[in-house]
């Protein structure tokens, strides 16, 4: 494996201690992403092959001696590298999932050695379409290769190796994040003692999937995408990709959180809360969701979008097993955490049972937690003492399995 | 730290203990309703048994976790459709039966995922029931502590009650053993045992 490391030797991702921000209790601090470069070839499912790439990578806690304390943390479809602690660049850019990930906090970066890595095709920093592609001197746009969840792991393998891990203590995700520990422990079952799949599903529906196609459809159809080529035009299909945006976004919430939030509360009545009679905007969910479309529109890329819910869709290890997920889940070596939530209806808990059966078929060891919270499939990044204590609770047992030391502090959500 | 000791010498109630006793060292075992995971972790430490758990509480399926006892979080009452036939050679159900809904249900599915089904409920033909009866009052106990209108038992038996039920499931009932709070009761204990514990061997 060729890695050139050498150009970013000085801008390792590590903890940089500052006099002038205040770094809350339980956060891993000021951090920033270390760019890692793969000039391996990486063939991908698809059959393309992409000749090099780039991967962000954030790192907290210190690797052992004994590399036996590393955590890989997958990202679901508009996360990042940044898992935990403040941005280094924006301090008030607070990692996606640091509830979880910090000294003393679920995922413990006092004990653990934490990574977490911008997938290929993200518009974070790793390589994708809005990259230069070496070939033509131009950004890859419409050219840049589909990729698959199996096409992640295979770099985050080489991300493994870079870093001299031979085994993960354990392989974590949310959502499509879970979905890569899914096919970790599927694909490199020698490579991870515990695989923790958290709100996921092992396959999409077909709502799940009409739901992604209707988002691409937005995107596609505006006219400012060009096909895909549009950032050589100095524009980008915002406009579509908010749409995306918002529909994705009714996907992670439950009825009941909407209904609570918004329920039909007007956004600016008329006289005696008269309606305005028009399409503009008149309840709150529609101003929400339209300031959550445009605000993701302004930092995510159209084409990572398309690419995402592609690699969403076409996840399914049993497919090549006649559609039998035990079988798929076969090669399986590691210790499985399951959490779903009640009120999640993009992945309901029936689609992580389908996994425990599979496992329990298998006589693979499984825990899994049904977590009765009210706020849908958000509820993976969202602070849920049960969810927590469960998760630190396998976190923690995991650790004396690894001869880690034990917990000195309990931060974050269940502190 | 903040986790649970799951040392093998931490106590174990009697009833336990003699279910523990029932069980093949190394052998599989299902525990529905299994609580913080107490009688799987002294079967894990002691005997090598290879466990899972069922346990619908959110408190106890976080206290299985932190002692290391695979645990699957669901309700009972929805039946065993994780577990496939056989996947198990013995199925405990302890202390739950009587406050289950489909009680010849649960028993089938015992039966259906493994060979040997142990199960534990208070024994309601306890003389001092009768007592209580003949005062006028529905029993309160100490295996049986609740009020007539707040209690989960919703499936009372006698000892022969079950007998007669397990030989219309077809469970071929192998050992019996009774207790009146921690120890063991051999004289008459239809009426002087609190708490019943069978094993049985399903027909197939």
């Amino acid at each position: 494996m060729a890695i050139d490391t050498s150009l970013y030797a000085d801008t390792a991702a590590k903890t940089i201690p500052s006099p002038d921000t205040s770094i809350p209790p339980g956060s891993v601090g000021l951090v920033a992403p270390e760019l890692i470069r793969f000039d391996e070839p990486l063939k991908l499912t698809s059959g393309q092959i992409l000749p090099q790439y780039e991967l962000a990578v954030e790192t907290y806690g210190e690797l052992n001696a004994e590399r036996s304390n590393a955590v890989l943390i997958c990202h679901a479809l508009n996360a990042s590298h940044h898992v935990a602690g403040m941005s280094a660049d924006n301090p008030r850019d607070v990692g996606w999932w640091d509830n979880m990930v910090g000294p003393g906090k679920a995922v413990d970066t006092d004990r653990y050695f934490v990574i977490g890595v911008n997938n290929i095709g993200s518009c974070f920093g790793s390589t994708g379409p809005a990259s230069i592609n070496p070939a033509t001197g131009r950004p890859w746009g419409a050219a840049f290769p589909v990729l698959t969840v199996e096409d992640w792991v295979r770099a985050q393998a080489r991300l493994a190796d870079y870093f001299g891990i031979e085994c993960f203590a354990a392989v974590m995700g949310g959502s499509l994040g879970g979905m890569q520990a899914l096919s970790w422990a599927i694909t490199c079952p020698t490579r991870l003692r515990h695989c923790v799949v958290i709100a996921s599903t092992p396959r999409l529906s077909a709502q799940n999937i009409g739901f992604n196609e209707v988002a691409r459809r937005s995107i596609i159809s505006d006219p400012d995408f060009h096909g895909g080529d549009y950032y050589e035009k100095g524009v980008v299909p915002a406009h579509g990709l908010s749409v995306a945006r918002m529909i994705g976004h009714i996907t992670y919430l439950s009825d009941e959180t909407m209904a609570q939030r918004f329920g039909r509360q007007q956004r600016a009545p008329g006289q005696g809360g008269e309606f305005h009679y028009g399409y503009d905007v008149e309840f709150e969910v529609e101003s929400y969701l339209r300031y959550q479309g445009e605000k993701f529109s302004r930092y995510f890329d159209a084409n990572t979008y398309l690419l995402i819910t592609r690699a969403l869709d076409y996840f399914d290890p049993s497919r090549n097993c006649g559609g039998d997920l035990a079988r798929a889940l076969k090669p399986a070596e590691a210790d499985f955490l399951l959490v779903s939530f009640t009120t999640d209806w993009r992945f309901p808990p029936e689609r992580s049972r389908e996994i425990v059966r599979s496992l329990l078929k298998n006589k693979s060891a499984v825990t899994y937690a049904e977590i009765d919270a009210p706020h849908g499939h958000d509820a993976f990044l969202l602070d849920d003492a049960r969810y927590h204590a469960v998760v630190q609770g396998y976190f923690d047992r995991m650790a004396s399995s690894l001869g880690l030391p034990g917990r000195s502090r309990t931060m974050g959500v269940l502190a | 730290m903040n986790q649970i000791s799951a040392s093998p010498t931490a106590h174990v109630r009697a009833d336990l203990k003699r279910i523990a006793g029932w069980i093949e060292p190394g052998s599989r075992v299902l525990d529905l309703g299994c609580g913080d995971g107490t009688l799987l972790a002294h079967l894990q430490n002691s005997k090598q048994c290879v466990g899972a758990g069922v346990e619908l509480s959110d408190q106890q399926v976080i206290a299985c976790v932190r002692r290391g006892v695979r645990v699957i979080q669901q309700n009972l009452e929805e039946g065993l459709a994780l577990f496939d036939d056989h996947q198990f050679d013995t199925v405990v159900l302890s202390r739950t039966l009587q406050s289950m809904h489909n009680t010849e249900r649960i028993l089938r599915e015992m039966a259906r995922v493994a060979r040997y089904g142990i199960v534990s409920f208070p024994n309601f033909g306890y003389w001092p029931h009768g007592w209580s009866i003949l005062g006028g009052r529905m029993p309160v106990t100490g295996e049986m502590p609740y009020q007539w209108y707040d209690t989960p038992n919703i499936h009372l038996c006698t000892l022969r009650d079950f007998e007669d039920l397990a030989g219309s499931l077809s469970l071929r009932i192998t050992h019996v053993a009774t207790f009146k709070e921690d120890k063991e009761v051999k004289l008459l204990p239809g009426w002087r045992s609190t708490l019943a514990v069978y094993r049985f061997e399903s027909g197939s």
